[in-house]
Parts: C-alpha cells; sequence; structure tokens
C-alpha cells in the first residue's frame, strides 16, 4: 500500500495532510443484540415456540388454502404430493417431494408468506402452519407438533436428494 | 443557406433545458412484460429488450426485472445493512455511511438464472429476442468492495457461507460461498452513474459477478457469517437443477458461455433479399469471451464474427458479423467459446441430462429461422 504524506506550508505554520489508502474509514455501529435473520438446518435462528397440525389447520384454510388449495394441491403452486416422482417422465417438485429440510420451510413461511401479508404471523403460527404443510405429504402425524428442537429431527423425504455443484458450476451443463 | 427544403425542426427553436431526459418520441422503448405470477404481478419478470439495443450498456429504465414481492419503496434514511453471525464485531451500517467507504466501478453482465427457459419448453415460441432471452444486462456498477466491511467486522476463520438477506417483503434470501464472495464481490450502490433504481435494490444490494442474479441480493439488508448453507427456500426449492436420475444439483452459481443474435431476431420481418447485418452479445460467468462463430445454415458453417466492444472479464461482447441473404429459407446461429475454452452447447446437449420442466441455467444456441418471406422466428434447430 503506498504511502503519500505531504507536508502543506500554511501563512500560520505547518500543517500535515495525510492521504492514502492505508487510511481505513470504520463506520459500522454495534449490530442491535440478539440479531437474527435465517433459520438453518442445524436448527440456528429458529425462535422458540410451537404448534400443531391442528392450529395449524384452522390458520391454513383461512391464510393459505386460496393460493395452494385446501389438500395442498393446487395447480401451480402446489405443496404437498408428489413424492417418488423426482426421477419419472413427470417429477413433480412439492415442499413434501423435494425440499430436503424442514427448517427451510419455516424459514421460507416465516419471512415470505402469507404473499401480500408477509411477517403478520407469530413464531408459534410460523410453526403451526409448518406443521400442517407438512402433515399435507404425510410426513408428520394429525396430532403431532412442532417446536424448535423437534423441527430439525423432520426427515423430509428428499433429504438425500441433493449435492452440491462442483465449483459451484452446473457440471451437467460444461462437460460435454 | 442549406439547398435542401427546410423540416420544421429547422426553423424554429426547439425545447428549453431539461431536469431530467426522455427519449425521442419516436424511438420510445419498453420492457418485454413476459412473465406475471397467476397469484400476484408483483412476483412476476420482464425483460430487456435486446432487438432494440445496440452496444454493451443497458439502460436503467429497460434493465430486466425479477422481484419475488414487488418493487419496495425505500427510504434510505430507514435502512440498514447488518453484517452478523461468525465475525468478530458484528456491526450495522447505514446507507450514508456506505457512500464514504472506497468503491470500485466495473462493467459486468448480470443474467438471471432463468433466462431463456421458454426455449427449454417442447415447443419453439414464436416471441422476440427479449422475450425469449432479455432476462440479461450489462451495467456499469459502482460499490463498496465486500473485504472493506469483512475488515471491519472480522472473520471467523471458520466462517464459509454469507447468508445474504433482502429487505423487500419476499425478504428474499441465498447462502453464497464465503471464497465466491471474496472474489470481486460489492454492496452495490450505483448503476451506470446513478443511485441504483427501486427495482434494481435502491439503495444498496449484494452484486456477486458472474452469477445467476438471484444471489445479486437486492435492498440487502444482513448479511450473516455461517460454517454451513442455510439451504434456503431459493436454494433448494427453486434455483436447483434437477436431474433425469432424480438427483439435484445445488448451487450452480456460475452463469456458463452463452451468446444470442440479437438482429436479425424473432418477429423481425425481413424486407427482402440482400446484405443485413447479424449482430449479438455473448458473455460468460467464467470470464471473458475469446470468440463467437457465426452460422447462417443452422451450423454446417461457422464464420468468426467480429468483436465490436472492448473485451472484458465478465463482461459481454457486442458482435456482428455482414451477411448477404439469398431470399432462400435460413437458419442463423451464433456459438460463443470463452476464455477458459467452454464451448457454447447445441439445445439437446445443453438439455441432456436435466429432467423435464423449467431448467435453470438453460445456455443452448439460439436458433433463428428466416423464412422465405423475411419472417424471423424462434426455431429448436
Amino acid at each position: 500500500m503506498r504511502k503519500l504524506v505531504f507536508l502543506l506550508l500554511l501563512h500560520a505554520g505547518v500543517v500535515q495532510a495525510e492521504l492514502g489508502s492505508h487510511i481505513k474509514i470504520r463506520l459500522g455501529v454495534a449490530a442491535p443484540e440478539n440479531f437474527e435473520s435465517v433459520a438453518a438446518p442445524d436448527g440456528s435462528g429458529l425462535p422458540i415456540g410451537s404448534g400443531s397440525v391442528t392450529e395449524g389447520k384452522a390458520l391454513y384454510i383461512n391464510q393459505c388454502a386460496a393460493c395452494h388449495g385446501l389438500d395442498g394441491k393446487l395447480a401451480g403452486n402446489a405443496i404437498a404430493g408428489g413424492v417418488g416422482t423426482l426421477a419419472g417422465d413427470r417429477p413433480f417438485k412439492t415442499v413434501g417431494s423435494y425440499w430436503p429440510y424442514a427448517t427451510t420451510l419455516f424459514d421460507y413461511i416465516n419471512r415470505a408468506m402469507p404473499y401480500g401479508n408477509e411477517k403478520s404471523l407469530n413464531a408459534n403460527e410460523v410453526y403451526a402452519i409448518t406443521t400442517y404443510v407438512l402433515y399435507l405429504s404425510g410426513i408428520v402425524g394429525e396430532n403431532d407438533s412442532l417446536n424448535e428442537s423437534s423441527l430439525i429431527e423432520v426427515q423430509m423425504p428428499n433429504r438425500d436428494g441433493f449435492r452440491t455443484a462442483k465449483g459451484y458450476v452446473s457440471a451437467s451443463l460444461h462437460e460435454k | 443557406m442549406p439547398v435542401m427544403a427546410a423540416e420544421p425542426w429547422m426553423t424554429t427553436s426547439g425545447e428549453p433545458t431539461s431536469l431530467y431526459g426522455e427519449p425521442s418520441r419516436f424511438a420510445r422503448l419498453q420492457r418485454e412484460r413476459v412473465n406475471a405470477h397467476p397469484y400476484g404481478p408483483a412476483a412476476g419478470s420482464s425483460s430487456t429488450p435486446l432487438q432494440n439495443l445496440n452496444g454493451t450498456i443497458t439502460p436503467n429504465s429497460l434493465h430486466f426485472e425479477r422481484h419475488h414481492s414487488g418493487i419496495p419503496d425505500i427510504d434510505p434514511a430507514g435502512h440498514r445493512l447488518t453484517v452478523f453471525g461468525m465475525v468478530d464485531r458484528p456491526l450495522t451500517f447505514d446507507y450514508n455511511s456506505l457512500l464514504r467507504y472506497p468503491m470500485q466501478s466495473r462493467i459486468l453482465f448480470l443474467e438471471c438464472s432463468g433466462n431463456s427457459y421458454q426455449n427449454t419448453a417442447l415447443d419453439a415460441a414464436d416471441m422476440t429476442c427479449g422475450e425469449l432471452n432479455g432476462l440479461i444486462s450489462s451495467s456499469e456498477w459502482t460499490g463498496v468492495p465486500l473485504h472493506f466491511l469483512f475488515d471491519e467486522t472480522g472473520l471467523d476463520p471458520k466462517a464459509s457461507w454469507i447468508i445474504a438477506e433482502g429487505a423487500d417483503a419476499s425478504a428474499n434470501n441465498r447462502s453464497i460461498p464465503l471464497s465466491l464472495a471474496l472474489e470481486d464481490s460489492m454492496i452495490a450502490l450505483y448503476q451506470n452513474g446513478e443511485p441504483l433504481r427501486p427495482a434494481h435494490g435502491y439503495p444498496m444490494r449484494l452484486l456477486v459477478p458472474g452469477c445467476e442474479g438471484n444471489i445479486s441480493i437486492k435492498w440487502l439488508t444482513s448479511m450473516k457469517l455461517m460454517d454451513q448453507a442455510a439451504h434456503t427456500r431459493e436454494e433448494t426449492s427453486k434455483y436447483s437443477d434437477l436431474m433425469t436420475n432424480g438427483i439435484a444439483e445445488q448451487f450452480s452459481l456460475r452463469m456458463e458461455v452463452k451468446s444470442v443474435i440479437t438482429t436479425p431476431s424473432g418477429k423481425m420481418s425481413l424486407p427482402g433479399k440482400g446484405v443485413y447485418e447479424i449482430s449479438g452479445l455473448a458473455w460468460s460467468g467464467h470470464g471473458s469471451i475469446r470468440r463467437v462463430d457465426v452460422s447462417a445454415d443452422g451450423g454446417r458453417t461457422w464464420a468468426e464474427a467480429e468483436k465490436q466492444s472492448e473485451p472484458g472479464n465478465l463482461r459481454a461482447v457486442r458482435f456482428r458479423i455482414p451477411w448477404q441473404w439469398n431470399g432462400q429459407p435460413a437458419m442463423l446461429q451464433s456459438r460463443a467459446i470463452d476464455a477458459m475454452g467452454h464451448v457454447q452447447p447445441t439445445r439437446s446437449d445443453a438439455l441432456r441430462g436435466h429432467a423435464p420442466g423449467l431448467v435453470y441455467h438453460y445456455n443452448g444456441i439460439q436458433s433463428w429461422r428466416v423464412n422465405e418471406d423475411g419472417r424471423v422466428r424462434n426455431h429448436y434447430a
């Protein structure tokens, strides 16, 4: 790094002006305590709370079914069904058939749903709707409820269906 | 005095100077509105009318858009960027502070991972070049390189991913490999010299050069450093590549070598046989473009096109080559080769191995069929 120090002679005396990229600017201020942004598969970022299939059903009917269908299978926005179709001629990608982690479902509902009324749900409501959506694909039972501990134990049907592209490059497209 | 007949604009004063410019009323362009989500137009996309533009820079007002919950109206006074997680000092930055940091300016292409997805469908849609391929832009981006912020927060040596999040209603979030982000990513604050427009991330966005546009999070409001990916919805449910064996590739982030002829192109009509300039754009997420070949006979013979713009790393180049059309049916194609030696594949090669349905990162050769009547149409060669 180049250091330039200019000595300027002024009427009133000698003033030293320092110029150069070695001078660091540091304007960040302490982040808010307990700041959080994302729920991850290891459970980090999940808020404390819980919700059941029964609680989730009532919320889902009112706030989700219009776009996703009462059974979660409304064409174009389906979130249930399709398990076992991924390697076939008509792969059907839904939460149940495709998503590898249940935490992803919590994170997405929590940040982006319901569409047009985002971030209106509290933590318990997000757990409840998450649990109900998993129930629509038969991943949890009708008497189940999930919380910040049990959510990360949920085994999604397609848990092992993903691999990281080598070098973050789509190998299938350029190794030809 | 000119000898020719005076046109009206030669004989009276024109409009006075203006505070904000407008295009000529004879040359007004607009984006192609391609895809509005059935449950809400705010979740759709619009694309750049490539067939109406020349050179390499995309005007900001015609830059493609892809939003997940519309365009937020952000007052920068209420916007913050927080960097936290596996750092020594979790810090928050406001807009005015970031404006004081050292910046860099780079001309870069930015392409949506779903660009040209219509050409992965079974039938070739009769669309314009912009409708089909216009989720690509080139801009001069100016912003703060990420390392300045990480110098300030300090990084845990175990940190390996950044989970970036937007401040819009969708709070779009993506996991980005730290090694990739530290190559040359920036917090972009200006686009083509002016502050970012709301549609493109005002007041600030992440910009990860050469990679799928979705990870260049607009309206950037937080970056969490982690030792693993968060596996967000946008990198599992979407933007992953399902293969025919039922396995999906994840984090295929770099955009592939690609080119497209922008003129003559879809839905144009050539007025008659004669000489036409074939011109288009080529780009690669792997670096610069080495050469572009053009064929007018559906790939039987190729000729190297002339590069007309300054080449550069992760920049789109403009190519051209004159073509004598004899009035017979013709098939125009372009094929780009990047500095790493990657060759743009044919459509069938690009789709091989991919499960049926929408394919991301599609970079197959675009074919334009020219009929005897001069009509140009999208075609699967």
